[in-house]
Parts: structure tokens; sequence; C-alpha cells
């Protein structure tokens, strides 16, 4: 499976998460989006960003209860729950946000 | 790819055996491994050529190294008993997901090539030879399997059946044809310790944003130590403890517990998982290789004792095979049991008057329990015979004034899969996870009708997650499921001891 993006082809893995991360770019991660039925809005963007972020610092995805606290952190408390990040990311936070963001999907009993 | 229009079976009005529908979850196929996940466990990366014969000289050598496994698959005559009893064939009422038909699966090959009238006669004995259209069966079949062996419960031959199960993926992963979910995931733990992938300071980082959040909450500071040598008490949890909700409450719990009896403790970032995959797997060789990382640490770090989380399958490969695997712990404290349950230990403690537990803290919830199918029918719990039924309840009676169990068919050792163990906890087969839920979720509504329950505790990543997918497609909210742990965490009272 892969994505087309400006006329090039970007691998991708059978859920549609990108086999080399180095691949990301921002067109990529609206094609993603848009493949996941999402509008996304500079809300959705920060959290992106930040999961990359953590994601160069740490090789992994955040736990989701670091990502809430680190959004609470940075936009304010009425950001900093599940429920908001759930209404961005109905698939849940972890998986289709690492998803657009280009991480690799956390694996395990998760 | 998001959407999903997958939709819940609906209850049955009485827990009789459905009707059947021939071939419906054939199409069911989890994602295969890459070579990569493959080779990184020794195994070939994909079928080639003479697969078929070295299946069966795999299941001829499985036959020598177990010779249960040839009981199992000689005894059984076919009485049906097990029909009824898999979550699986209720919830999809595919006939081969009959315990006793997908057992066939296998034992049809085992008929042709190891027995006298399969070799004469197949035809008339129902033996089959080795083809691509009977792998691929396997294939489907044995991944809608969550060898949670409540079928085996109602066996008069007392057939266990997820060896079965383990015994047809062992012969597919070493013919090249394994499962990526499981797969990968072991060859994560080989090289970075745990399922989730998670690195050493990334587990520093989460589990210092524990210690703030229960200082923030508490006002005490709880710790929640990585790789300190000299602790008293290795805990071994499932890395999901450290990356999901509910889990990680349950850790914050198990914290609590050990701050108040004031006992030293660490987790440690090289084993930094207590789920042994390889036993979905059906592996001794890699079941063997994840629980050496557990001895090597306990060691270096010198321990006195070794605690395992709530981990359904994690228990039971601890209880009933650390010693086999990586023992002998003779270097532990003799005082302790190897290996104890974080739930005895907590237990233990609540009996000794050593915790202080408030249950009215949980006032706010009716709480039912959800026997994992690892610890009721695999292991033991505490010293006297039922523990592993009676010492989770006793520990969240402790926390909570509500407590309803659901109907005595579906707990205990009778108790229904969550839907998702085995290695089955992927994406790829929500479907399969959905409906293999609907017995329990049954269950679960009829005590939510009778008795206003509110959450299902449970004791087992796995369950938690599981539970957390699939109770919104049966209308319930996803936080209705609680670790048991976060009951304690809540009623504990924190702070100097009388």
């Amino acid at each position: 499976m892969s994505y087309e993006v400006n006329g090039k082809t970007i691998e991708c893995d059978e859920e549609g998460y990108l086999e080399d991360i180095g691949e990301w770019s921002l067109d990529v991660a609206k094609i993603i989006a848009k493949d996941e039925n999402l509008d996304m809005t500079d809300e959705h963007w920060e959290v992106i960003d930040y999961l990359r972020e953590y994601y160069d610092e740490y090789q992994i995805a955040p736990a989701v209860r670091v990502l809430v606290k680190a959004i609470k952190k940075k936009f304010g408390p009425e950001k900093g729950n599940n429920k908001y990040l759930y209404e961005l990311f109905p698939y849940g936070p972890a998986k289709q946000a690492c998803k657009i963001a280009g991480l690799p999907k956390p694996t395990g009993c998760v | 790819m998001a959407k999903d229009k997958l939709e819940a079976p609906a209850y049955r009005e009485f827990p009789s055996p459905p009707p059947l529908r021939e071939g419906a979850m054939s199409h069911m196929h989890t994602f295969i491994a890459k070579p990569a996940h493959q080779e990184d466990l020794d195994w070939p990366g994909e079928l080639e050529d003479g697969w078929e014969q070295r299946a069966v000289d795999k299941l001829g050598d499985l036959l020598k190294k177990n010779k249960a496994l040839r009981v199992y698959l000689d005894s059984c005559v076919k009485c049906g008993a097990c029909t009824d009893k898999c979550h699986y064939y209720i919830g999809t009422q595919d006939p081969k997901n009959m315990p006793v038909a997908r057992q066939d699966l296998l034992r049809s090959v085992y008929r042709r090539y190891f027995t006298i009238s399969g070799k004469l006669v197949p035809g008339l004995v129902g033996a089959r030879d080795m083809t691509k259209d009977v792998l691929d069966e396997w294939y489907n079949y044995y991944h809608q399997c969550t060898e949670c062996r409540r079928c085996s419960v109602f066996c008069p031959y007392g057939i266990d059946t997820a060896e079965i199960t383990m015994a047809a993926r062992d012969i597919m992963n070493h013919i090249g044809l394994g499962q990526k979910y499981s797969n990968e995931i072991i060859g994560k733990v080989h090289k970075i310790g745990n399922n989730l992938g998670l690195p050493g300071p990334a587990l520093v980082d989460t589990m210092e944003g524990l210690e703030e959040d229960v200082l923030d909450e508490t006002g005490v500071d709880v710790k929640f130590p990585v790789d300190v040598h000299g602790a008293d008490v290795l805990l071994v949890t499932p890395s999901a403890d450290f990356f999901a909700e509910p889990p990680v409450d349950g850790l914050i719990g198990y914290g609590k517990v050990f701050h108040q009896a004031g006992i030293s403790w660490t987790v440690s970032s090289y084993a930094s998982e207590a789920a042994n995959f390889a036993l979905f797997a059906g592996s001794t060789e890699q079941m063997h290789k994840i629980a050496r990382r557990i001895r090597k640490v306990a060691q270096e770090f010198g321990v006195k004792r070794i605690i395992f989380g709530e981990c359904g399958h994690a228990w039971r490969v601890a209880y009933s095979f650390l010693n086999t695997l990586a023992g002998p712990f003779d270097f532990l404290d003799p005082k302790y049991p190897v290996p104890q349950h974080i739930l005895e230990f907590t237990y233990d403690l609540i009996n000794r008057g050593a915790l202080k537990l408030d249950p009215s803290a949980n006032d706010d919830k009716v709480v039912t329990f959800h026997d994992s199918c690892n610890v009721a029918r695999a292991s033991r719990m505490g010293t006297r015979p039922g523990g592993q039924f009676n010492i989770p309840r006793e520990v969240i009676k402790a926390a909570v004034n509500n407590y309803v169990d659901m109907n005595p068919e579906t707990i205990h050792e009778k108790t229904f899969c969550c839907g998702g163990g085995g290695g089955l906890l992927t994406d790829d087969l929500m479907e399969l996870r959905v409906k293999g839920a609907l017995p329990r979720m049954e269950a679960l509504q009829e005590v939510v009708d009778s008795h206003g329950v509110t959450h299902i505790a449970a004791i087992c990543a796995i369950c938690k997650t599981q539970f957390a997918k699939v109770l919104p497609y049966y209308d319930f909210g996803m936080d209705m499921i609680i670790s048991a742990h976060q009951l304690v965490g809540d009623a504990i009272q924190l702070g100097e001891k009388e």
C-alpha cells in the first residue's frame, strides 16, 4: 500500500502507517488525514506537532496521559483531557493521530 | 479507513447455542508477519517450496516433545460438550469456531501422517493432506481462538484446546507464515524490552510524569522508580501499564500500595514487559528468551522478590512456567512465593492491616469483576484453591462498598474471554473482537439492569484495552472498564501510619 503525494509514491503498511517516518511531510499528513475522514484544524495540528516533537526525543509516541498533560500545559486546561482528544481524533488519539504524524503504530496491549 | 460500520451482534434472548452460519468468518484474515518480523525470531521470512513437508515434520517434532499434544489429538470423541462454550462461536455463529471443529483442522492432518488408519484410508477417518487450502483455514481459524480454554473446562477428556491452537501457530511460524501483530511484538521485546517498543528514557519520563500527577492529586510524594539496584521488589508489569488508559491507573495504584507499605520497589527498563506473547505463538524458545530477561535483571538488581502486575497471560507464564523457563530463583528471599502477583501482595497487606482503605472513596461506583481467562483457568493465587477467584474479589471488596458478581455461569473458571486475548488484540480483527465479546457483554448487561453496575474491573491489560474498545459497540461507555488497582489506589489512605 502507498500514498500518492505530489507525484511521489510513499509506502505505508496495511493500515496506512508510513513505512519510513523520514518520508513524512505536511502534504503526506494532509492526505492521510483525508483518508481518515478528518477535517484538520489548528487544534489537530497542535497535537500532531507535539507528537512529532516527542517522537524526536524519545523514539516512541507519548502515552495518552503524557499527551493530555502536555496539551494541557501548552494550550490550556480546556484542551487537557481525554474527551477533547477523542473529539479531535475519534479513533483514538494514540493511533489515529500517530498515523497522521507519520509515527509507527503503538503495539502491544494498547 | 477510519470509518467502520461494524455492529455488535444482538443479545440472545436465552444463552442458547446460536443457529449456524457456515463460513461466516472465513474472510477473517489477520495481517501476515513481514519477512523482517519473522527473521528477527529466526523463522523463515515467508512460505518456501517444500513447506508442506516441513509443516508435517514440525508437527512430528511437537508430538515427540509434547506427549500431551498427542493425547489431545487422539482422545476427542466428538461428544459436542465444547461446541457452544466458545465466545467466538457464540458471537460469530461460524461452525468452524466450535472448538471441536477448529481443533479438527489440525487433527485431520495429524491423522493423515501420524496414524495407521489415516495413512491407509484417509477418506474414512477424516484425514487430510497438508495442502494450501488446509493451511489457509489454519491461518484464519487458529487466529480466531484466544487460547482462553473455556471449552477445556467442559471437555470430559480434559483436552487443552489452547495447546492445539498453539501447536498450529508454532508450525505456521516455522514454515514462514506468522501473524504480524504477535511476531512484531515479540521482536520488540528482544530489541527494546517491551511490547510497546518503549525505550528506557521514555519509560523514565513517563514514570516521572506519574510522580508529578500523584503529588498534584494527593500531596504525597509517591515514587515510581526505574532501574533501582538494591530495591526489595522487582515489579514486572505489562508495558500497557505505562502507556494506556485504564491500565496506567492500575500502575498508579500499585505505586501507592508500595508507598504505603513502605516497601522499596523498582521496574526495569530492560525487562519492562510482563506479557510474554511467545505463549500465544506456542513457542517455547521465544518464551524462554523473554523470561530470561526477568531473571537477568532480578539478579543484577539483587532484589528479594519478583512481583507481577495485572496481566493475564503474564501470570499464566509466570505462575506455571517461570521456574522452568528461567529458574532456579534460589537467589530470591525464600520467604516469598516466586513469583508473586500484585493482588496477592496487596491482599496480604490488607489482611495484616498494613493498608488503610476507605471504600467510600468509590461510592460513586457499583463494581463487578471480569475474571481473566489465563488467571482463572491456568493459575492460582495465594495458598488456597480458588485463590485466583477470591483474592481479586476480596481486594476489590476492601476498596469498594458496592460489589456484584455477574452470572455464575460466566465467572470463575467458566469466565468468558474478553474477546481480545491470545494475540488477537489487533485492529485488523476488530470484527472478531466485537462479536466475540457478546457473551461477556450479555452478562454485564444483566448486572447493569439488575444492580445498576457502573464499572467492570479487570486484572489484565488485554482485557482492559479490549473492553475500552468494544464496550461502545454495546452502548456502554468506554470508561466503564477499570483496573482493579485503580479502585485500591483511589481508596487508599496515604500518609503517616499510626
